[in-house]
């Protein structure tokens, strides 16, 4: 497994250091039978899922498959019911953190819609996320260290907004500020990078070059990707996990997962399920039209 | 290490920025007091003794505009409870003041007045200490920035945030007039303290006193002006602009959204506190009507008047709303509510930006009007 030696050197002094080696192979994030129930409807049912360091996951599902829900419970945005999430070998228990302390343990996310600071610059924008301290006194007496500034030039260079670093993100499109969240994610230089739903508003070539990113920081941070594009997810997948339900349904290769009798059947609806609609009766690379627009609600 | 305090003025202003708030202080610091001191009673350049002290109290309300900026201008958090604070530090100062009376008061007690009167026969305990002056200072400072620790912590861990933290505030204000109305609470009930004679040994009655308690409002204002100046330029000021913008987005970045509103939200209730301390011995009263809701309310319209997230334009507007308060309620008091309102509403409409912030919209027009003229003019005539 090469996937275990790439990943950052993490401390070893974790607490249950026996729990993440799970029957002899490494974990990076392990939902351990996790529920969210949201007034009695769970939106995540005993979820059973790992990923490995350095793996690069596409999470798929149908609307309310509880994709979102999870990289909540991963990033401590929404608590679990039951069940713990653990992260890295050392299974970190999730539990006892608030938001900004998960990040700093190394998780960074980007959300569905993009979540820029409007009024800053995107310099400014970069300079926030950069990893560093992140504490009231530091902030209030601490410039930019040389480092910092040459990753961050790096970085603006990498998602291509140079020549607007100094205006505010106010003026950048819906693709650019995408970018930009990437680049945030960037500079904060997470092991895990949860992304949710990367392309969404982006041209063609925005999301060809969206897929080469993923797949180049893949090894060296782990990635899980929640995407209703198909045509994107194949280009990227290298493992698959399909959600329904709350549940893990199916996981493997995407060319295994599309021909998994269980996936068409959810997908495509060819057996007599009452509960599904008539958006369900589409082929399955059609079908994340539909669920594009709901996710812009949502 | 020059180089960095260089570059750190450049970031906090421009020079021509530097160049004008040199020459406010200076009319309002030398200026001023001089024109009042060493000129005749009837010249023509004369500031009449009664003006001093009621520009004195413009600075310090314009101190406590630019602290609720600090807040609502950047972080994006509207408090109305800010007359809390200037109320305690006022009441800290107030209570060094009666105890400087000594017993000089009416009843010629070696208690306050209004003690003497409800029949105590000793000192209650939080009275003690406050024979010093310096005791009370550091009282009007630590006792605000105490509360709004302990306040704020409570608020913010909560993620109360917007309209509701708003009327949190109000409501805390509401009930902290209520207690001190209480003669039982020991602040002198409806009637507050008042009667001053002296500070420091010097008689308030004096000219030289007011204008020296004139002088130290515009330090402090200064000085308040700075450091919050300082807090928005430096990084923690971009985390409060963010923090308005997207709090989601700065928990995930790993910043700590309660430390950082804790640290403004304090920060600001201290300056207030400074603000009320030094209000109370140029007015020389300090009574529970300092703490009425509409109070709070007409902070943030001085805030919002001179325009929100410029912290000058904050102190300017606080100028002109009681310049204008002062003007009204001596010329027409019936219609200063009215003119009060209006001006709310006319500035929220037509000036979303304040005075301030729409004179620097105006100006930059200017410049690129100007840039415009200068392009080579392409007649109508030679039109092909």
């Amino acid at each position: 497994m090469q996937t275990a030696e790439n990943i950052h050197s993490q401390p070893t002094v974790g607490v249950h250091s026996d729990r993440g080696d799970h029957q002899g192979v490494s974990t990076m994030v392990w939902l351990d039978d996790v529920t969210v129930s949201f007034n009695g409807f769970k939106a995540l049912d005993r979820l059973d899922l790992r990923i490995e360091p350095g793996e690069l996951r596409c999470v798929i599902g149908p609307n309310g498959a509880g994709k979102t829900t999870m990289m909540d419970v991963i990033s401590g945005k929404t608590r679990p019911h039951s069940g713990k999430v653990y992260l890295s070998r050392e299974a970190i228990d999730l539990a006892g953190y608030r938001e900004d302390q998960i990040a700093m343990l190394g998780i960074g996310r980007k959300f569905q819609r993009p979540t820029v600071f409007e009024d800053l610059t995107v310099l400014e924008n970069l300079e926030l996320a950069c990893r560093g301290r992140k504490g009231v006194w530091h902030s209030l007496f601490a410039g930019m260290s040389g480092e910092q500034r040459d990753k961050v030039t790096a970085i603006v260079e990498r998602i291509n907004l140079s020549s607007q670093r100094h205006d505010s993100c106010r003026q950048l499109s819906h693709g650019q500020k995408q970018w930009l969240e990437i680049g945030m994610l960037l500079a904060q230089e997470p092991n895990v990078l949860l992304v949710d739903e990367p392309i969404a508003g982006m041209t063609h070539g925005e999301a060809a070059r969206t897929a080469e990113l993923l797949d180049s920081l893949a090894g060296a941070h782990t990635v899980i990707v929640v995407e209703h594009d198909m045509d994107f997810v194949h280009s990227i997948a290298r493992k698959v996990t399909v959600l329904h339900q709350g549940r893990v349904l199916a996981e493997g290769r995407m060319d295994e997962v599309q021909s998994d009798p269980k996936v068409i059947e959810v997908y495509l609806g060819t057996a007599p399920e009452p509960s599904s609609s008539a958006s369900d009766q589409r082929p399955i690379s059609r079908w994340y039209q539909n669920g594009d627009l709901d996710s812009m609600t949502a | 290490m020059q180089s960095r305090a260089k570059k750190l003025l450049l970031e906090m202003h421009t020079p021509r920025q530097w160049l004008a708030l040199a020459a406010v202080a200076g009319i309002v610091l030398v200026a001023v007091p001089v024109l009042n001191l060493a000129t005749t009673p009837t010249s023509a350049l004369r500031v009449s003794d009664h003006l001093i002290p009621l520009f004195g109290k413009f600075l310090c309300f314009a101190l406590v505009a630019v602290a609720v900026d600090l807040l609502w201008g950047f972080a994006g958090i509207l408090s109305l409870g800010y007359t809390v604070f200037f109320a305690c530090g006022g009441y800290t100062m107030g209570m060094y003041l009666m105890r400087a009376i000594g017993r000089d008061g009416v009843y010629r007690n070696e208690l306050p007045d209004f003690m003497v009167f409800l029949d105590w026969h000793e000192l209650p305990w939080y009275w003690r200490g406050f024979d010093s002056l310096g005791f009370a200072i550091a009282m009007a400072l630590l006792v605000p920035g105490i509360i709004a620790l302990v306040f704020g912590y409570f608020a913010f861990r909560s993620r109360i945030r917007g309209v509701y933290f708003s009327i949190i505030t109000q409501a805390f204000t509401y009930a902290s007039m209520l207690l001190f109305f209480r003669n039982e609470t020991g602040f002198g009930g409806n009637n507050g303290l008042t009667d001053f004679k002296r500070i420091a040994g010097l008689p308030l009655h004096e000219q030289s006193t007011k204008v020296s308690l004139y002088i130290a409002s515009g330090f402090a204002l200064l000085l308040g002006y700075l450091l919050c100046r300082y807090v928005v330029c430096s990084k923690l000021g971009r985390v409060l602009v963010a923090l308005r913008d997207q709090e989601l987005r700065v928990m995930f970045a790993g910043y700590s959204p309660l430390k950082f509103k804790l640290f403004a939200w304090t920060l600001s209730a201290i300056l207030c506190g400074l603000a009320g301390a030094l209000y109370v011995p140029q007015v020389g009263i300090i009574n529970p009507n300092e703490l009425a809701p509409s109070k709070g309310i007409e902070m943030a319209v001085w805030v919002a008047v001179g325009g929100r997230g410029t912290l000058a334009g904050a102190a300017v507007g606080a100028v002109a709303v009681n310049g204008a308060k002062s003007w009204l309620t001596a010329a027409h008091p019936e219609y200063w509510l009215y003119v009060l309102g209006s001006l709310f509403i006319a500035v929220t409409l037509f000036l979303p930006r304040g005075l301030v912030g729409h004179l620097a919209v105006v100006s930059r027009r200017i410049t690129t009007w100007r840039k415009q003229c200068k392009l080579p003019r392409i007649s109508i005539h030679n039109r092909p």
